[in-house]
């Protein structure tokens, strides 16, 4: 595992040869499903389970579904993702308790999973919410697991019905059995059955297992498995379903660093939700399942998916196309810049952003270089603009001008310095997006871009080296683009903010998109 | 589930050697059965280039040759330490750890039975302190193997403080050979470790520890690698011990720890019964794995 780095670096490896496209090539998904397989292996999901789910991943991420809002590598990160909270959290649930008490909980697994642990961690949770729960002991194999199981209940703080001594002596149904109606006597609503551990090979004990269920008729099953099981998950998960049929299940030991890709296996394999992690040997070291953060967990992908869910949420697709409509039609105004420049702002902050991107170690240096307040000052002086002006910036005469400044608190010389950059840059924007090559002498392709201004852009860009360019001069503007944000093209830079990929069906296309994307973000 | 051999690939892999001659299915589901068996990716891999080279080098179509390859690639590899355990100091230090629920304790009473049976005589220290019950469980298991135990002054007593006492009390009394059982802790618990390396200091200023073994639950998938990195570093683990291979688990992992880390196994166990441990044989294990 560690020699392989995590997921979120191989993949970072596989799509540095991806170039931004709007969907996504066979070749490309096909390379990353190989990824992913690995990755599943490494994280101990079942062999099965891996394929069956590499082809609905390939399928989808071929398919039409098509997220505008992020590059391609990170389209099959979501699907994969999505699919995998699916499996684990479709069917999320509660426990059940019986409508007429006491709720008779038993607890079943190999050896060693935890059942034991499991079981004081349960009473103490049940005894926090208010309910009266009762552990009983019906392991009477392991040595000593009767006395386990007492001392688990003295520390939970709940009583625990072991009648038989254990070590082999007794017969566990009988206990199970009397076990309830000492509980409705004593009235306790909850009744936790302590089960020994059993191989899902062993004919004998399963039966013994199915006769403790049958005995007690359980309101819940609930199968304890060790999140760091390897592909045997599957073949003792089946035999436990088919020997008690479990209604949930439980993942322990998830305080190590396994990935626990068994539970995603159990899950797909029983179609039986999982109900509770378990994390540590502290009583209270026990919570209920979260799908998402073992989703993560499980493919190790967890600033991928905090960006992408940032960039879903705030990247509004309509607005974007509205903006690309506009500028093609030459109603591109200052309105308009501003409600982009809110939509990015809307990210959160953008050094962040980008740090998070795979590969965007090396541009550190100029993300410093970059001051997010210059997007807020410029929104202050557009925002110190009458509705007429912003839609028709001829109209800023000198003294117009002045009472922008002092109502933005920024000098005259600020505002100029705005109305002329957005002239210079609607003028090249329309051009870009008219299929064209910006025309700007002595500026480069991005005339010092907006916001950002004050050379910094340039600067930037001068450091950056390397890359070859795109001999289409739509693609290579939106190459420029993305060097000037200090974003490396290779690194799925092309979507640096998150919202580049917009494909174009009709009107302008998706690079021409993206490039004005970015230099409206700029 | 009651078809199934246990520990065994030849399920897995009937379909592949029913066929005639050897093609790309063949292949595949010898992959597919590697990974099913919990070698993981890299070892599979290696594993199936080998293999083809093997059957390119000689020219052969039949999947028996195949077969039979496999075994000898597999045997070869766990073959490639010494499986031996080293007990002849007196009194030989053995210390058994792992994490939480591999089977400790119940491996120390199959052990112990092992080298009484042996006519040796042997003190348990019970220095699992933590878990509720871990001296009882262990406390039975002696009296089952006919071993001394020596157990914490109070509870909660340091396990370093314990295992020394331990390793005292079996040079006043001449045991041959002492056991010391430890609380199991997940690789990742920093705190955890350290005590283990505490322990292990604290013993050897009384007598060098002769053995120093990793219990490993063939259930485990991957994570196996990185307990045995973890456990090796903090209390230099000299042997593996493989228990619940009478389940349906395969623990073909144990050839990626042995390569990984260099450390052979030494024992593995098969049963809760006092008498299922045996000592570790690469050729019988190869056997059973590949059918």
């Amino acid at each position: 595992m560690a020699v392989f780095g995590t997921l979120s670096d191989r993949l970072a490896d596989t799509f540095k040869n991806l170039r931004s496209k709007g969907k996504l090539s066979a070749a490309d998904v096909d390379g990353t499903v190989r990824e992913i397989r690995r990755a599943l292996l490494d994280a101990d999901v079942a062999l099965d389970v891996v394929k069956a789910f590499t082809t609905r991943v390939r399928e989808r991420a071929l398919g039409d579904e098509v997220n505008r809002a992020l590059n391609p590598a990170q389209q099959v990160v979501q699907i994969v993702n999505d699919e995998l909270i699916q499996i684990l959290g479709g069917q999320q649930r509660r426990l059940e308790f019986a409508k007429n008490p006491p709720t008779v909980i038993m607890l079943a697994g190999l050896q060693g999973a935890g059942k034991t642990t499991l079981a004081g961690k349960l009473a103490k949770w049940l005894a926090e919410q208010q309910h009266t729960p009762m552990l009983v002991a019906a392991d009477l194999q392991r040595p000593n697991a009767v006395t386990q199981l007492q001392i688990v209940g003295e520390q939970a703080g709940v009583p625990v019905f072991a009648p038989e001594p254990g070590n082999g002596v007794g017969d566990p149904v009988k206990v199970a059995k009397n076990a309830i109606k000492h509980a409705i006597d004593k009235q306790h609503d909850v009744v936790i059955v302590d089960t020994a551990g059993r191989l899902g090979v062993d004919a004998e004990m399963m039966k013994q297992a199915r006769d403790i269920r049958k005995a007690i008729d359980p309101d819940e099953v609930l199968f304890v498995i060790d999140a760091m099981i390897g592909q045997d998950a599957v073949a003792t998960a089946k035999a436990f379903q088919e020997g008690v049929d479990f209604t949930g299940v439980v993942l322990s030991k998830l305080d190590g660093d396994a990935r626990g890709g068994a539970a995603l296996s159990v899950a797909s394999v029983t179609g039986r939700p999982i109900i509770f992690a378990s994390t540590g040997e502290g009583l209270s070291d026990f919570e209920p399942f979260h799908p998402d953060r073992m989703a993560s967990r499980i493919l190790d992908l967890g600033d991928i998916l905090t960006l992408i869910e940032q960039a879903q949420k705030q990247f509004d697709e309509e607005e974007a196309r509205k903006v690309a409509e506009k500028l093609a039609s030459d109603t591109f105004t200052l309105e308009d810049f501003l409600a982009q420049m809110q939509q990015v702002k809307k990210m959160g902050s953008l050094k962040g952003m980008l740090s998070m991107l795979p590969g965007a170690k090396g541009m550190r240096e100029q993300l410093e270089n970059f001051d997010e307040r210059e997007i807020t000052r410029t929104e202050a002086i557009i925002q110190s603009m009458t509705i007429a002006e912003r839609r028709n910036p001829k109209l800023l005469n000198g003294s117009r001008r002045l009472r922008i400044a002092k109502g933005s608190g920024m000098t005259v010389t600020d505002v100029n310095q705005l109305v002329a950059r957005f002239e210079q840059a609607a003028k090249m924007m329309k051009t870009v997006a008219r299929g064209g090559v910006p025309q700007v002498p002595g500026m480069g392709p991005i005339p010092g871009g907006f916001g950002g201004g004050r050379g910094k852009a340039a600067k930037a860009k001068g450091k950056k080296k390397g890359g070859s360019r795109s001999g289409n001069p739509a693609k290579r503007a939106a190459e420029e683009a993305a060097r000037a944000t200090g974003v490396t093209p290779g690194a799925g830079g092309g979507s640096g903010f998150g919202l580049g990929g917009a494909a174009g069906a009709g009107g302008p296309s998706a690079e021409e998109l993206e490039s004005l994307q970015k230099l409206l973000g700029r | 589930m009651a078809e199934r051999t246990p520990w065994s690939l030849s399920g897995a892999l009937r379909g592949m050697f029913a066929r005639k001659t050897i093609d790309d299915d063949t292949w595949e589901e010898l992959e597919d059965a590697l990974i099913g068996a919990d070698f993981g990716p890299d070892t599979t891999e290696a594993i199936v280039e080998h293999l083809r080279e093997q059957v390119a080098k000689y020219r052969t179509t039949d999947p028996a040759d195949l077969k039979r390859m496999l075994r000898e690639t597999v045997e070869e590899r766990l073959a490639q330490y010494d499986t031996t355990l080293t007990l002849s100091n007196r009194p030989a230090v053995v210390l058994v750890v792992g994490v939480n629920g591999v089977g400790k304790t119940t491996t120390i009473g199959k052990f112990a039975r092992f080298l009484v049976g042996h006519g040796r005589s042997v003190l348990v220290g019970a220095a699992d302190t933590f878990r509720a019950a871990a001296v009882e469980q262990l406390a039975t298991w002696s009296e089952r193997a006919g071993a001394q135990i020596v157990r914490p002054q109070h509870e909660g007593q340091d396990p370093a403080s314990v295992a020394y006492q331990t390793v005292e009390r079996a040079r006043a009394t001449g045991a041959e050979i002492v056991l010391i059982d430890t609380a199991g802790r997940l690789q990742t618990k920093a705190g955890l470790m350290d005590e283990l390396s505490k322990v292990r200091r604290v013993v050897e200023k009384l007598e060098p520890i002769a053995e120093v073994l990793l219990v490993l639950d063939a259930t485990t998938g991957q994570n196996g690698v990185s307990q045995a990195q973890a456990f090796i570093e903090h209390a230099g683990v000299t042997g593996l011990v493989i228990t619940k291979l009478d389940g349906s688990a395969k623990g073909g992992f144990v050839l990626a720890v042995q390569e990984k880390t260099g450390i052979p196994i030494k024992l593995i166990g098969q049963g809760e019964g006092i008498g299922d441990l045996t000592g570790f044989t690469p050729h019988v294990y190869a056997q059973k794995l590949v059918g």
